[in-house]
Formats: C-alpha cells, sequence, structure tokens
C-alpha cells in the first residue's frame, strides 16, 4: 500500500547494461512525491536510460524499481498509464496534423480525445493543430510534446531534456510550464546537463556520472554539506580597501570575482569584519551572503568527489 | 488485449500511409497496369487475332488439361477460347503479386520506420501492450493489399467482361475459382507474408534492411502463391477450400506468435546489439 510520504520513484541498486556498455550501474536515488527533481549530468551519463527503466519501456538488468508504489517490469502498464514523458528529440507522426498526433495519445492513455484540445490549449499550441506536424519549429514540436505528455493528467512526468534545442526564450516558457505544473503537485524528474535549467526549479538534485548517483538530496542540504562555510561577497567604491580582508580573524579564503567572495568560519564575525573595514577606509557598497548557484554546487561537488576517487 | 487501442494504432499509420502520396501514387500506378492496362491491351490484341500460332498453341495446351479443367474452358471459336484461357489462368497469379507486394511494402517499415523516425520512443512509454502495436500495424500492412485485391479485380472483372464478354455470349468473370482465390485464399497468404514481415520488421536496424529482408520472405511466398492460385483457379472445388483453410490455420498461428515476441525495446532502437 502506498503511503503519501513514499517516493513517486525509487532506484534501487540498478543495472542496466547494453553488450559492453554499463548504461547505469548499482543505481540508488529516489524522487519524492509531489517534488522536481532534477537528474543532472554529463552527456552518457544514463539519464536517458533511468527514464526509460522507470517506464518499463527497458527492464533492468538487476535491481528494484517502483514507481507509485508499482513494479514496471511486472505492472508497465500501469506505470506507462500513469506516467507521461517527453523525449529528448520529440518525435511525431510528420505527416499528420498535430491534432491528429494528439488525439492518438489521447485515445492510448485516456481512451478518448476529449482532454486533447484542452491540453493542446495549455500549451499555447490550440492555434496550430491543423497544420502538419512536419512544418512545425522545434518549440512547436516542444510544446506539442509537453501537451501530449499530459494529456492524461499523470502523476509522474519524465522530461529528458525538454529544451534541447531551443532559443533561450522557448526554453523559458518551457521551464515556466513546467514550474506551473510542479505547482499542481506532480512528481517531476527533469534530465539535463544545463544547470542554470535545473536552477530555481529543483526540489531535489541527483547528480548522475558513468550510470551512477554520485549524490541526491535537496539543494539546500547538498549546499551545506559541500558549501559548508558561509561566503560573503563584498564590494567597495575603493576596492584597494577591500585587500586586508585575507589578513582578517575569521576569514578562510578571499577570492576575486566581480566582487570579494570571502568565506568565513563563522557567520557571527561578520559584524565586527563590517566594523574593521570601515574603520581601515573601505567605503562598502555591497554586502551581500552568496546562495550558491547550482552550478557551483555541481563543480564543488564534482571536485569533492574526483578528491575522494583519487 | 484492447481493441480500441489496436484500431488507434492502425487507424494512425492507415491515416499516414493516405496522406503520403509520394507511398501510394507508385503503388496505385502499378496495380493499374496489372489490373487494368495489361489486362485490356493484352485481351484486346488477342481478340483481334484469327488463327494465328499463339492461338493454335493455347488450344494445343487446353487440350492435354485434364478434362476436368479443360471443359470448364468456355468459347466457341478458338480465339474465344483463347482468349478466355489468358483472362481466367493465366492472369491469376496478379491476384497474389500486386496485393502482396503492396502490403509488403507498407509491412516493411511499419516497425524499424517507429524506430527510425524516432516516435517508437513515445509508443515504448506508452500504455499500448506490444501486441496492440504489432496487431495495429498488421491491420494496417493488411488494408491497402486487401483494398488493392478488392479494388483491383473489380476493374479486372469489369476488362475482362468488356473485351472478353461478347465473344463468350456475356459476363462470366469473376469464375467461381476467382471467387474462391479473392474471397477465402489470397487474404491468408497476404497475412502470412505480413506477420512474418513485421517480424522481420522489429529485428533489422534500418527501413531498407527491412524492404531487403522482406523480399526474401515475400519470393518464396509469391511462388508459391503462384502455383496455388493457378490451382484453386483450375479446379476450385474442394482443393481451393482446403487450400485456403490451411492458410487461415497457418497465418493465425504466425499472427498469434509475432504479437508475442514483439519486445518493447525494439521500439527504441537500443535493443541488445548496442
Amino acid at each position: 500500500m502506498k503511503s503519501e510520504m513514499d517516493p513517486a520513484i525509487r532506484f534501487s541498486a540498478v543495472t542496466k547494461v547494453f553488450g559492453r556498455i554499463r548504461a547505469v550501474e548499482s543505481l540508488d536515488f529516489i524522487a519524492p512525491t509531489g517534488a522536481v527533481t532534477v537528474l543532472l549530468g554529463p552527456n552518457g551519463a544514463g539519464k536517458t536510460t533511468t527514464v526509460r527503466l522507470t517506464t518499463g519501456a527497458l527492464v533492468a538488468d538487476r535491481g528494484n524499481i517502483e514507481v507509485l508504489g508499482l513494479h514496471p517490469k511486472t505492472d508497465g502498464d500501469e506505470v506507462r498509464r500513469r506516467t507521461g514523458v517527453v523525449p529528448p528529440k520529440p518525435a511525431f507522426y510528420d505527416q499528420l496534423t498535430g491534432w491528429e498526433n494528439l488525439q492518438f495519445a489521447a485515445r492510448i492513455f485516456a481512451g478518448t480525445d476529449a482532454s486533447a484540445y484542452e491540453a493542446a490549449e495549455r500549451f499555447a499550441i490550440e492555434d496550430a493543430l491543423d497544420q502538419e506536424v512536419g512544418g512545425y519549429s522545434t518549440g512547436m514540436r516542444t510544446r506539442l510534446a509537453l501537451a501530449r505528455a499530459v494529456i492524461h493528467d499523470p502523476e509522474v512526468l519524465l522530461l529528458d531534456e525538454p529544451t534541447a534545442g531551443l532559443d533561450p526564450e522557448s526554453a523559458r516558457n518551457v521551464l515556466n510550464l513546467i514550474a506551473e505544473l510542479a505547482s499542481k503537485g506532480r512528481s517531476i524528474v527533469l534530465c539535463t546537463h544545463l544547470l542554470h535549467e535545473a536552477e530555481g526549479i529543483a526540489d531535489h538534485v541527483v547528480l548522475m556520472s558513468e550510470g551512477h548517483a554520485r549524490v541526491a538530496g535537496p539543494p539546500k542540504e547538498l549546499a551545506s554539506r559541500y558549501m559548508p562555510d558561509p561566503i560573503i561577497i563584498f564590494d567597495a567604491e575603493n576596492r584597494h580597501s577591500l585587500n586586508q580582508l585575507a589578513e582578517f580573524e575569521g576569514v578562510i579564503d578571499v577570492q576575486w570575482n566581480g566582487g570579494i567572495h570571502a568565506t568565513l568560519k563563522d557567520l557571527d564575525r561578520l559584524p565586527d569584519l563590517i566594523a574593521d573595514l570601515v574603520d581601515g577606509g573601505a567605503r562598502l557598497t555591497r554586502v551581500e551572503p552568496l546562495v550558491p548557484t547550482l552550478e557551483e554546487l555541481y563543480f564543488e561537488m564534482q571536485r569533492s568527489h574526483e578528491e575522494q576517487d583519487v | 488485449m484492447s481493441w480500441s487501442h489496436v484500431m488507434a494504432m492502425a487507424g494512425a499509420d492507415l491515416r499516414r500511409l493516405f496522406k503520403s502520396k509520394d507511398y501510394w501514387i507508385p503503388l496505385m500506378l502499378m496495380a493499374g497496369l496489372f489490373f487494368v492496362i495489361i489486362p485490356f491491351f493484352s485481351l484486346s490484341m488477342i481478340g483481334s487475332l484469327e488463327n494465328t500460332q499463339f492461338v493454335d498453341q493455347v488450344t494445343q495446351i487446353v487440350g492435354q488439361l485434364p478434362d476436368s479443367v479443360s471443359r470448364a474452358v468456355s468459347g466457341e471459336t478458338a480465339t474465344a477460347r483463347a482468349s478466355y484461357v489468358v483472362a481466367v489462368f493465366l492472369l491469376a497469379p496478379i491476384a497474389i503479386i500486386v496485393p502482396l507486394t503492396i502490403s509488403a511494402a507498407v509491412g516493411s517499415n511499419a516497425i524499424v520506420g517507429e524506430r527510425e523516425r524516432g516516435t517508437g520512443e513515445f509508443l515504448a512509454h506508452s500504455p499500448l501492450k506490444t501486441s496492440e502495436i504489432y496487431i495495429g500495424k498488421l491491420i494496417a500492412s493488411l488494408v491497402p493489399g486487401y483494398l488493392a485485391t478488392f479494388v483491383g479485380f473489380s476493374l479486372y472483372a469489369v476488362i475482362v467482361n468488356l473485351t472478353v464478354g461478347p465473344s463468350l455470349g456475356g459476363w462470366f468473370f469473376p469464375t467461381k475459382g476467382w471467387l474462391v482465390l479473392i474471397l477465402w485464399v489470397i487474404p491468408p497468404f497476404i497475412a502470412i507474408a505480413l506477420s512474418l514481415i513485421l517480424r522481420l520488421s522489429a529485428r533489422v536496424r534500418s527501413a531498407a534492411a527491412a524492404q531487403q529482408a522482406s523480399s526474401l520472405v515475400t519470393l518464396p511466398i509469391i511462388i508459391v502463391s503462384y502455383a496455388v492460385a493457378a490451382g484453386v483457379v483450375a479446379s476450385p472445388d474442394a482443393s481451393g477450400l482446403w487450400v485456403g483453410a490451411v492458410a487461415w490455420v497457418i497465418a493465425g498461428l504466425l499472427i498469434t506468435r509475432g504479437a508475442k515476441t514483439l519486445q518493447r525495446d525494439r521500439l527504441l532502437g537500443v535493443a541488445s546489439e548496442v
């Protein structure tokens, strides 16, 4: 029996091998229910295979997978009925119109095409429904793919590089649409190698590399784990006055990066630090705590794991 | 198995097919050539011949046929009898070749085409069972072949009756043997060929390879069915019914087995060869 607290997806020691290629190996991760989980990793990390294993399109060689409390290997039809997928390069029957493609999907997933137009409206593609999909732009195809994926109101949405090939504006629109779906309580898994894409919408991050989940958790938790010391950004009208920072007690590290990024032992030292700087003649224009971006976190995590591997 | 799923799959494929003019126009031309143009010119030409070597040869051949067959050859004059032989016996194999070629062309691309286009990814993630995909695609491949059979032979009947009918005392085509052939024998032969072609389509890596491989299946079946078609037309009674019955059983077995063997990962193009 599935409870509210169970994760939407749970991979336990999952391995999938294609010939000599180990696409995923001993993969463990969870995607919490009602959250946006971002599978982050370079190309070839095993993200697409993970999506395919999730719906049962591929069957794992070893390990256990649970989706909504079901096993894709044995309950694949039910899992696929309750999930929606946007593949990396959404493909359609190009000779058919957008409406005919949506109608086909609706009949398969929902048994009726009643929801097809509503799905198209949701992603603002309804005006192009009578055109053949072969004439669609990449952005229109992505929006049609999103409409197709939510046509049956799935509980889990798997988005594999949904912004691949899109211009920045279309990509931003797609991410906004994903955020909107997340706000309505869907469990979303977003696969991407673009760190800025995951920024701001990730509730849970799984860092993948070479088929493994290297690290997983909410971004804040990962930040406190991998970047535990507070970093403060300083700037001043007379920047040379900030040179003295490195010599102050409680300052671990100082780096120039636009302003000065000063790593402190403890935030409690900050008032004294500001007072000392002002006393030393600094005319401060900026004192701001650094909230690490996912990109900074990603590279910190990578660095940490490379050190461990060594 | 959900028939609404099967029909959704078949419907999408058929709709796509009928929108692809570059696919069906050549096939229509081929059907027109074999069912209308060649019969019209050849029968018109024979009808205009009197006491030529060709008519003599046909008359001799008819004389050497078994009594049951030669009795079936109608016509008062040698030319009329020659026309009857060509119209009813000689062109019988077309009954198989044209619809089988049309269906094979559709079927060979059915599953590997999904992989090549990338649409197989959608099907693999959908709640469609693999058996529903297989049967849906089988239906979508059978329909053009069956349509070609019925429309083609209707046209062929008109051509034959208009060109040969007047010398044989009126409309005589289709004969009993042709009806058995069209309604009972050809359909299972097309189904047998397609059940095998779809399995090949799921295993090969490209549409081009699928077309090559399908010819390996289609050619032997054309040869077998050529002989069967000629035999059924010549002797339509019990033999035609038995041949058809056996072919339906074989088709049923192959389709059932084919529906069970399609693997979902074959739709993704990442099966074990990767």
